[in-house]
């Protein structure tokens, strides 16, 4: 059983996709992806302590040897992913039963479970496989699903963004799939490792840097990187709430995966970060990105939008943290991975408490909220605090480590830069508050519930966390820094 | 010795949930209650670093009791006592919460062994005061208080990169001795100094203070400025270059404060010039001017802020604070004017009242370490006090030309709040030994000596003189409606008119190339939806995912350019 852990953690939900279609009523279908959600964190739980303890797992996939069978490849970074996707996949589901009743018609219920499990299939696929071609069918399972999960939004534009994230996508993966087709042909394997031993011959060949510039620019589409993000932010805005904060926690985390691991293990850190200036335009455009991002987000009128470009601009921090291209930049870019999947989660999911008492979530349906829902708008202005990475909340941990990493590296402009950024977070959460909490209540209103406990549980559950990972961060910073010390190939 | 290592600013934070949760008696009673038991706490404290809690991979102190802290965290405990009975008849609970989030932050920062210990109280003192402006609720209060905050954050900010350098240089978040080297000392001196009110960084104060609730100011008065002098006490003892800044700030706000109609923004500029003698005490640094500076501060929280209190009263009981339109209120007010009075004698340091114990200290020290230029600097600066303050003060409100208002002395409480505040004044005067057997270092320092009182009594004479000379013969800058411009003008109204005046020629740039470009495209466009016919609207109607894909062909296009010629 230990064993097969790295492929239950895949086929366990993508069994049960259609086997909901059986169950067919709607809360026995949610019960039912609930325990397989929570069965898949638990192995995540398992392999994490596994591969802590006695290093990376390779597993076989139907006992053929690579690099003829496909390897599933379980380190410590993807078993930090694993656990990200899977835990916040979870509590996410937990309020998506209430949610889901305003927001869906009835007959779609279970097509929506179905689509949300096969969509954590294709995340959980991709980052657990050690198969360059293996991604591409994930990428294509968990992308295809979240269309048609971002599709059934009852706002008649989400089929609109659906289509566009649909186009977007699409021009991503056919990229991603141009470039592990030219490494094919030129070193004739799939297989992760196996490429990044054969690349060395070949590296110098101007296929391999086609191939690599695919590769990246498609992988950037899928992250969203400021000037690829224009597919994001209408796709969060007008999806399923609990779409918006199962994506907004995860998908553009898992392309960052991909960004660090075909940099990283298979083409190397020697050739991704000297054949191209990649370190100089990243870093431009996180930086690009977190400005242009948070400007915007300050002017918005809905909510999700501040949100979903606020998201644009963490996804900078990120990619300013992998730039930096030391131990400690990564590994402060895998804790905001952690960490944002934490903030977002919870204000996503509290916006879905909002959408489910007043059905809008347009800034200006806001006033008098701070009075009527308190538990869930203190729970917003936590997720903001962590957002602007005040001391005591995840956000800061993740901010201290890039600005270190900035320092230690001698680009103390980024180190300003960064800290610049957060004092526009401030500015964009400070409108949410203000309207929440010093207007009145709108005229005409009838007085607004607190939101139902089956909210109120995930939203607080994630708040604490945030909270909790913000004072003690051994599991965070351990991880993180096992999994950035062995990308770097030091021994801890 | 109970709960010794429960830091002073826990008390006040759960006065905070107490304030929030409260009301009435009850909320009054509760809240004059937590600075008392804390403060008796405090009393027994000994020195020593109580608490420490490891965080990241770093060791934070936050609780750090010396004599210099100490003496910091007493003065802080008087001042928010004293503020606490004086704002007992506010109903504002917004204001109650964050006057005791306010003192509890001023205290956190103090006893913060750590420099990042320090930037959270830090930031949490910008937090938690800008709504003792707000709670005005005016629009000038509302826009005040927002570049009050601004300024406050950005030294925030800048203190968490200096600190950032400065653990990247020695591996360690101590809050010690600094010093001016490397960026790291620089960086964290000019956070120190904005929340100091350096000159050219000092209109957040002269802006954002006069603009609060009458029992707003007062609070204000008494942590913000005085945790920066502790900072700088802490940090940069000794720093040439904060005797010549100090001597400035001394100086500088004389100007101002004579020609300001207001009466709290003149507290407000004698503000900066008190603070400007500790920062000359701390740039000295030896053990008598370390002494002056500290105890000029403890005299300073409870002089000003008697002052301001008494302009609060008359504040709050007139709806009035501008020289032009008081005056004559002795008549009516008899409590507040006395009252006024003392804080006015204590400012300018008449002998036997408690500024003139510790600004001599200064003094002393200036002359002792050989900066001549810098004694008459302070000595005029000092005459300057005692016209702005000392004399202007009481005599617009509370004399001059009857305005013929005749309004009442104000609340018992706020009564009983200045009087405890004069008290103190008188006492510390009178018997400066209490105050000296606190200071970190024993200096032997006896101010009652015969050059000293001649001195200093010969000064506030022809001061006297000269102002009553002035205003007989009509040559006194007379009290009129009219608004100053201090530096704050660069900021507020020139870069902005020139950045709107740059803007409007880009956008007018901006439009042009943008037209013309989009008539190129619309050309191109139309000449594709001629070769396909029909698919016009298609082409329209998914202009935004073909503008996403552009941006992926120009990147990709990028990409491998840079891949081919490198």
């Amino acid at each position: 059983m230990l064993a097969h852990l790295p492929i239950l953690q895949v086929v366990l939900p993508l069994m049960a996709a259609p086997l909901c279609w059986f169950l067919n009523r709607s809360k026995l279908v949610w019960m039912f992806a609930l325990l397989v959600c929570a069965a898949t964190s638990v192995n995540s739980i398992l392999l994490l302590i596994e591969v802590m303890k006695s290093g990376p797992i390779i597993y076989e996939l139907g006992g053929w040897e690579a690099p003829w069978g496909i390897e599933y490849r379980i380190d410590q970074l993807n078993a930090f992913l694993l656990l990200i996707i899977s835990t916040i996949g979870t509590v996410v589901l937990f309020a998506a039963q209430t949610s889901i009743q305003k927001e869906l018609d009835e007959d779609r219920h279970t097509l929506f479970y179905s689509l949300y499990l096969l969509s954590l299939t294709g995340m959980f696929g991709i980052v657990a496989t050690g198969d360059a071609f293996n991604v591409f069918v994930f990428l294509e399972i968990s992308s295809l699903s979240a269309y048609a999960l971002i599709a059934l939004g009852r706002d008649r534009r989400a089929l609109w963004a659906a289509y566009q994230y649909l186009i977007m996508g699409t021009i991503g993966a056919t990229f991603i799939l141009i470039g592990i087709g030219m490494l094919y042909q030129m070193t004739g394997t799939l297989n992760m490792s196996d490429l990044a031993t054969r690349l060395v011959d070949v590296g110098h060949t101007r296929t391999v840097f086609a191939a690599f510039a695919f590769l990246i620019v498609g992988i950037c589409l899928k992250l969203a990187l400021f000037p690829l993000h224009l597919w994001l932010p209408n796709a969060y805005a007008y999806a399923p709430s609990i779409v918006t904060a199962f994506l907004a926690a995860t998908a553009t985390k898992v392309a960052v995966y991909l960004l660090i691991r075909f940099t990283f293990t298979v083409f190397g850190i020697s050739f991704s970060f000297t054949t191209l200036p990649l370190q100089s335009i990243l870093m431009v455009l996180g930086l690009m990105g977190v400005f242009a991002a948070s400007i915007t987000a300050i002017y918005q009128q809905n909510v999700k939008h501040i949100l979903a470009y606020s998201s644009i601009a963490q996804v900078g921090y990120m990619i300013i943290g992998y730039s930096i291209n030391t131990s400690t930049g990564v590994m402060a870019s895998l804790l905001h991975l952690f960490n944002h999947a934490l903030m977002k989660g919870a204000l996503f999911l509290a916006l879905g408490a909002v959408m489910y008492r007043i059905g809008s979530v347009q800034l200006s349906q806001f006033q008098g909220l701070g009075r009527q829902m308190p538990l869930t708008m203190s729970a917003i202005v936590i997720g903001g605090l962590s957002l602007i990475g005040v001391p005591l909340t995840v956000g800061f941990v993740s901010k201290w480590y890039l600005l270190i990493a900035s320092v230690e590296a001698g680009m103390w402009p980024v180190a300003v830069l960064i800290l610049l950024g957060s004092l526009l977070t401030i500015v964009y959460i400070w409108r949410i508050v203000e309207t929440a909490y010093f207007k009145p209540p709108l005229p005409g209103r009838e007085a607004v519930k607190e939101a139902p406990w089956s909210f109120l549980g995930p939203i607080w559950l994630l708040v604490i966390a945030n909270i909790y990972f913000g004072i003690d961060t051994r599991l965070s910073v351990q991880v993180a820094q096992a999994a950035s010390q062995s990308l770097f190939g030091i021994n801890p | 010795m109970w709960m010794l290592e429960l830091p002073p600013f826990v008390l006040f934070l759960i006065g905070g949930l107490i304030a929030a949760t409260t009301r009435g008696k009850l909320r009054g009673a509760l809240m004059i209650a937590i600075p008392v038991i804390s403060g008796l706490h405090l009393w027994t404290v000994p020195e020593g670093v109580h608490l420490q809690l490891m965080f990241l991979d770093y060791q934070l102190v936050p609780y750090r009791a010396d004599k210099l802290s100490l003496m910091f965290g007493y003065i802080f405990h008087i001042a928010a006592f004293i503020a606490i009975i004086y704002s007992l008849h506010v109903k504002d609970t917004i204001q109650q919460v964050a006057a005791m989030l306010y003192a509890g932050s001023a205290i956190g920062a103090v006893f913060a062994g750590d420099l990042l210990t320090l930037f959270v109280f830090w930031e949490l003192l910008a937090f938690t005061s800008v709504f003792l402006i707000w709670a005005r609720r005016t629009p000038q209060a509302y826009s005040a208080g927002m570049r009050y905050l601004i300024m406050q954050v950005l030294s925030g900010v800048i203190l968490l990169v200096g600190a950032l350098f400065y653990i990247a240089d020695t591996g360690s978040i101590s809050f010690d001795f600094i010093g001016l080297e490397g960026i790291a000392g620089w960086l964290i001196f000019i956070a120190f100094g904005i929340k100091c009110a350096f000159p050219f960084a000092h209109t957040w104060l002269t802006d954002a203070y006069p603009e609060a609730t009458p029992t707003g100011t007062v609070l204000l008065s008494a942590f913000t400025t005085k945790v920066a002098v502790y900072a700088l006490a802490r940090g940069y003892p000794g720093t040439e270059l904060l005797i010549y800044i100090g001597a400035a700030m001394t100086c500088f706000p004389i100007f101002f404060a004579v020609i300001e109609n207001d009466l709290r923004r003149v507290l407000a500029y004698s503000l900066i010039n008190q603070v400007g003698f500790m920062v000359v005490g701390i740039g000295i640094g030896t053990a008598l001017a370390l002494n002056g500076a500290v105890s000029h501060a403890f005299n300073d929280v409870i002089f000003k802020g008697l002052l301001f209190m008494s302009m609060g009263a008359v504040l709050h009981m007139t709806g009035r604070i501008n020289g032009s339109d008081l005056g004559g209120l002795y008549k009516t007010m008899p409590k507040t004017t006395i009252l006024c009075i003392v804080g006015a004698a204590s400012i300018s340091a008449f002998p036997l009242f408690s500024g003139f114990v510790s600004k001599s200290m200064v003094m002393t020290a200036a002359i002792e370490t050989g900066h001549d230029w810098v004694w008459l600097m302070l000595l005029f600066a000092s005459a300057g006090v005692f016209h702005h303050a000392g004399i202007k003060i009481p005599y617009f409100a509370f004399f001059a030309h009857d305005s013929g208002i005749r309004a009442n002395d104000p609340p018992n409480n706020m009564v009983l709040a200045m009087f405890i505040a004069a008290c103190l004044c008188i006492g510390i005067g009178i018997y400066p030994a209490a105050l000296y057997s606190l200071l970190p270092y024993d200096t032997g320092y006896n101010p009652y000596d015969a050059t000293h009182v001649l001195a200093q009594t010969q000064l506030l004479l022809f001061s006297a003189l000269a102002f009553v000379w002035l205003n007989l013969k009509g040559m006194y800058p007379p009290e009129l409606r009219s608004t100053h411009l201090d530096v704050d003008w660069v900021y507020r109204r020139l870069v902005p008119n020139a950045l709107q005046r740059m803007f409007a020629v880009i956008w007018r740039v901006d439009g042009e190339v943008r037209q013309a470009v989009l008539g190129k495209l619309n050309q191109g466009q139309q000449l594709l939806t001629r070769k396909s016919k029909g698919a016009g609207s298609f082409i329209s109607s998914t202009y935004p995912s073909g503008n996403m894909v552009l941006w992926v062909a120009i990147i990709l296009a990028a990409y491998l350019f840079m891949v081919f010629i490198g």
